[in-house]
């Protein structure tokens, strides 16, 4: 591959304060992001959380409502997108149909008068091995040769930042994995900063240096995929990255580096530097994968966390695993997942079973799960319709 | 026949015996053969008159082209000789290209506006493209002839070009705008994204990707001030249109030579319209081609 | 095609405009300003032209007045004009749409598999645009005259009196209308029934319905859209129309529209204020059954 001309590092971005209102709806609330300069960010978040706004926002094809966009420093917000050294990778990719595939890459190119745009853009293909296609047609490319395609379109700007949206939506799995990998590897070899949105935290995890989880608006936590997975802030990153078991009580007792609490007549134990909150109710949490399925009662040990006994409700297998069902009275049910050690399930249905896990893999959330939202979610009917009336309105005015 | 039809026919093969357990009707019974005898007899029905018009173009007549009195090609060979004919083929042909030009122009900056831009009295706007599409032909060609009548302006060329200019423009605007309402947006996001001004992105952007829709709003409007004759009625006074030729010199019998001009019109449409066909379908294929090889 | 683009206009989702600016009004204006000025302004001149009376002096001027009576006249002289041009106009729309819609399923869904087959149909069914539609006309005037082939076979099968006409009967002219505006009818037939999924028939087979009822419950609401532009743009012409009705061409003296009767006073007896009279009693009634029309129909998405 070749690397010659990408070497320029990237800019940060910082982003201060955005407010974006539509009619109708709030989309993004005060949000502040710092992504520093040549990092792979990805923001992540359920669809219409205002991850694409965010990132429409950036590129300069929408203006915020209030707050400020700098990148590498310097101010933004009021340039048109053209002024901005900022490229995006579209969700549905957006080759133009009427042009080559060279002739796409060396769009930016020419419009910025850039010396030698077709050896520039040639040398852009190679990086996505696809120079031999040059001469052909968008359309006449499969999805995975388009997407990339619409990577070298953006990366042969040279752009102190690249934005991805969602721009392994239209692909097959495999095509997926592949494309992560290979994405990964151009982001290395060039240096720039990319910022990319995604709804799926699989993808996010394994790419990412820095992931932001989004909700409504907001950044709901943000940190290294291991540091957000193993250690989440909110009810939300909880369940949104990965499972968790989360239980609600109040804390019974304090020691010096731990809490305990009381859930339901169960003394939980969690260590402090994992809690959020150390005092009144908390909610607590722990991962699927570190819970261990007990047949007969364990003995009280210290640093280990224990409760039941519980009954098997559900047993499904997955190959690599297996997903447990157990109903805890009092608790609700809990998700287990097993490693498969042994061939198949270790216990069957109805069965009579304890769970234990260490008191170090706990965590305290800083919310509890039956919050009231901050705004109403963007995406149901209620408020669509609410938003489509502010527009006939607006129409019916004029 | 490609691999990828002949997929495509193992596929709607293998979807029919799926969705019909039972026992169908004989392969070929008369059931099956009904609809595409139908279709054909229809479109032998359609081209009756095409056909006449064609062949009494060939038509040996001395007077009056009605009945048949041998073959000759004298007609296709002096088709300016009868007085009248070609001076009215040339009004046509004149007030179709002004008329077009202007209602393209107009017509597609309409379109695009509407489909690109938010702006007060929009349902209106669209009542008043919609309107003169609903409205007969008739009350069309009286309106405009008693708007000059009243003006005091002589009818003429002048007259006739801004009367197809305002009926072909509600069609172009509607063609236009399905073709600006089908283009992702995206594309010229793209354009301002990869560091085009918005007159760059209209111009690599969205003009390209406009042309074919506006070039057949063009063709349609061209056909239909070709072969207007109500409106055109109204509003010519003294001067003759290929229609109105023919209007007036129904009375008195029609000139072999206007059937040879029909037919040449009808013969270079057909071939202009079969040959993009072909050319779009060899397209097709080529492209569907490439990409199972890429 | 006029046609496709009518649908066209149903059917395509109208894309969010997104921004508000001064290019827009730059790019409505002259246009805008062209159909005010020469479709709206028209109309209007046509009322006052409607309501004004003769001049005492000279033949074939009128002063403005408001001389509201003429639209009386008008319809005690012309009522049964009027009411002949909607019967003719809805049985030409009724004919063509029974003779196209076959014809426009089996191109747009049988003939799927073989495309060059669909593109040669739809051409044949779109060639009578490209001849003059008055030549057409008066080549079925001759085919059909008294002495013609088909009047001939007629009566020597005694299947039509040794007296029997053809044209200039009311037959001939419903006759003419409905061949004129079959391709206004088929081809947004065609265009709706192309994009049939035919995976919708497969579901209501798949659910218990037979052939007939697949047809009546699936295929003919789903190509709603297309029988209306079809049969709005069959209609309002032929309502109109006023060549099949002529003399010279497929009409008769019983069988005159409101066309005719406009045309004559307008551009032969000079009468302008009973042709502009005709002409918005016209228009007003057009107006008022497609707007019904589309309103029951459900497709206000048209307009």
């Amino acid at each position: 591959m070749a690397t010659s001309s990408f070497a320029d590092a990237g800019a940060d971005l910082e982003l201060v304060g955005i407010h974006k209102r539509f009619p109708g709806f709030t989309a993004i609330e005060n949000l502040n992001l710092l992504v520093p300069a040549g990092s792979f960010f990805a923001l992540l978040g359920p669809s219409g959380c205002g991850k694409t706004t965010t990132l429409r926002l950036v590129a300069g094809l929408e203006e915020p409502t209030a707050g400020q966009i700098l990148i590498g420093g310097k101010d933004v917000t009021s340039t048109k997108p053209f002024q901005r050294p900022v490229n995006t990778v579209f969700q549905s990719y957006a080759l133009f149909p009427h042009m080559t595939v060279l002739e796409n890459v060396a769009f930016g190119l020419r419009r910025r008068h850039v010396g030698d745009p077709i050896t520039k853009a040639h040398e852009a293909l190679r990086l996505v091995e696809l120079d031999h296609l040059a001469a052909r047609r968008p359309q006449q490319l499969s999805g995975g040769q388009q997407q990339r395609v619409a990577l070298a379109r953006a990366v042969v700007n040279r752009p102190a930042l690249l934005l991805l949206d969602e721009p392994l939506g239209a692909l097959d799995l495999k095509l997926r994995r592949q494309m992560q990998l290979e994405l990964k590897t151009i982001q290395t070899e060039v240096g720039l900063t990319f910022v990319h949105v995604t709804h799926d935290q699989e993808e996010a995890m394994t790419m990412a240096d820095t992931v932001a989880v989004m909700n409504k608006g907001e950044i709901e936590q943000m940190g290294a995929p291991e540091d957000l997975y193993e250690l989440p802030k909110t009810v939300f990153v909880a369940n949104f990255l990965g499972q968790s078991n989360l239980f609600t009580g109040a804390v019974s007792e304090t020691t010096k580096d731990t809490i305990a609490v009381d859930v339901a007549g169960n003394r939980i134990v969690v260590p402090k530097s994992r809690a959020a909150r150390h005092t009144g109710t908390v909610t607590l949490g722990v991962r699927p994968e570190k819970l261990s399925l007990l047949t007969t009662e364990p003995d009280a040990v210290a640093g280990q966390n224990v409760i039941g006994p519980g009954r098997v409700i559900d047993v499904s297998f997955s190959g690599v695993s297996t997903q447990y069902i157990v109903e805890v009275p009092r608790l609700g049910s809990m998700v287990v997942f097993a490693q498969n050690m042994v061939f198949g399930p270790v216990v069957d249905r109805g069965s009579e079973v304890w769970l234990s896990w260490n008191v170090d893999h706990g965590f305290g959330l800083v919310d509890d799960p039956h919050d009231v939202p901050r705004f109403p979610a963007d995406d149901d009917t209620v408020s669509i319709a609410a938003q489509k009336r502010v527009e006939l309105t607006v129409e019916l005015e004029d | 026949m490609t691999a990828q039809e002949s997929a495509v026919l193992g596929r709607t093969v293998a979807t029919e015996q799926r969705l019909s357990p039972r026992p169908r009707r004989g392969r070929f019974g008369f059931g099956r053969w009904l609809l595409p005898f139908y279709s054909l007899l229809a479109l032998v029905f359609l081209l009756i008159p095409i056909v006449y018009t064609i062949v009494f173009s060939f038509n040996n007549a001395v007077k009056t082209n009605i009945s048949w009195r041998g073959f000759t090609f004298n007609n296709w060979l002096n088709v300016c000789d009868e007085a009248g004919v070609c001076a009215a083929f040339g009004n046509s042909i004149l007030i179709g290209v002004v008329a077009t030009v202007v209602a393209t122009v107009l017509g597609t900056m309409i379109a695009i506006a509407l489909a690109r831009y938010r702006f007060r009295f929009r349902a209106a706007t669209n009542l008043l493209i919609f309107l003169p599409m609903a409205t007969p032909e008739v009350v069309l060609g009286a309106g405009l002839a008693a708007q000059f009548l009243t003006a005091g302006v002589a009818k003429g060329i002048g007259t006739v070009i801004v009367a197809h200019t305002m009926f072909c423009l509600s069609f172009v605007v509607v063609t236009v705008k399905a073709r600006v309402a089908g283009l992702d947006p995206a594309l010229e996001e793209a354009g301002r994204d990869l560091y085009g001004s918005p007159a760059q992105v209209f111009l690599r952007v969205t003009f390209p990707l406009l042309l074919p829709g506006i070039l057949a709003a063009a063709l349609l409007s061209f056909s239909l001030s070709f072969d207007d004759f109500i409106i055109t009625y109204f509003n010519s006074g003294a001067i003759q249109t290929f229609p109105t030729y023919i209007y007036t010199a129904a009375t008195r019998g029609i000139p072999p030579q206007a059937n040879v001009i029909a037919s040449a019109v009808f013969l270079l449409a057909i071939i202009i319209v079969v040959s993009t066909q072909i050319a779009g379908e060899t397209r097709r294929r080529r492209l569907a081609r490439a990409s199972v090889e890429s | 095609m006029a046609i496709t683009a009518f649908t066209g206009s149903a059917t395509v989702q109208e894309a969010v405009p997104r921004k508000r600016s001064w290019v827009a009004l730059v790019l409505l204006l002259p246009g805008l300003l062209y159909l005010v000025l020469f479709f709206l302004v028209p109309l209007v001149s046509l009322a006052i032209t409607s309501l004004e009376v003769p001049s005492a002096t000279t033949f074939g001027q009128y002063d403005a007045a408001f001389n509201w009576q003429t639209y009386g006249v008008v319809v005690s002289q012309y009522g049964t004009q009027i009411l002949r041009s909607f019967l003719y106009a809805l049985l030409a729309t009724v004919f063509a749409l029974l003779f196209s819609y076959p014809l426009a399923y089996f191109i747009g869904v049988k003939a799927r598999r073989w495309p060059i087959l669909q593109g040669l149909m739809i051409v044949l069914v779109i060639a009578p645009f490209f001849i003059s539609f008055l030549l057409r006309t008066l080549a079925w005037k001759a085919i059909l005259s008294d002495d013609g082939v088909v009047v001939g076979a007629l009566k020597a099968l005694s299947l039509m009196g040794p007296q029997g006409h053809f044209t200039g009967t009311p037959v001939a002219v419903v006759f003419g209308l409905t061949y004129n505006f079959i391709p206004f009818m088929c081809l947004p037939l065609y265009t709706t029934l192309e994009r049939l999924d035919v995976r919708y028939l497969e579901a209501s087979t798949d659910l218990y319905a037979g052939p007939f009822h697949t047809f009546r419950t699936v295929t003919i609401p789903l190509s709603l859209p297309g029988i209306v532009s079809g049969t709005l743009l069959t209609f309002i012409p032929a309502a109109g129309d006023y060549v099949n009705a002529s003399s010279e061409f497929l009409g008769g003296t019983s069988s005159t529209m409101i066309g005719n009767v406009i045309q004559s006073n307008f551009l032969v007896q000079l009468n302008y204020p009973a042709a502009a009279a005709l002409s918005i009693i016209l228009m007003a009634i057009i107006l008022v059954i497609v707007s019904v029309y589309v309103k029951r129909s459900g497709t206000d998405d048209l307009l």
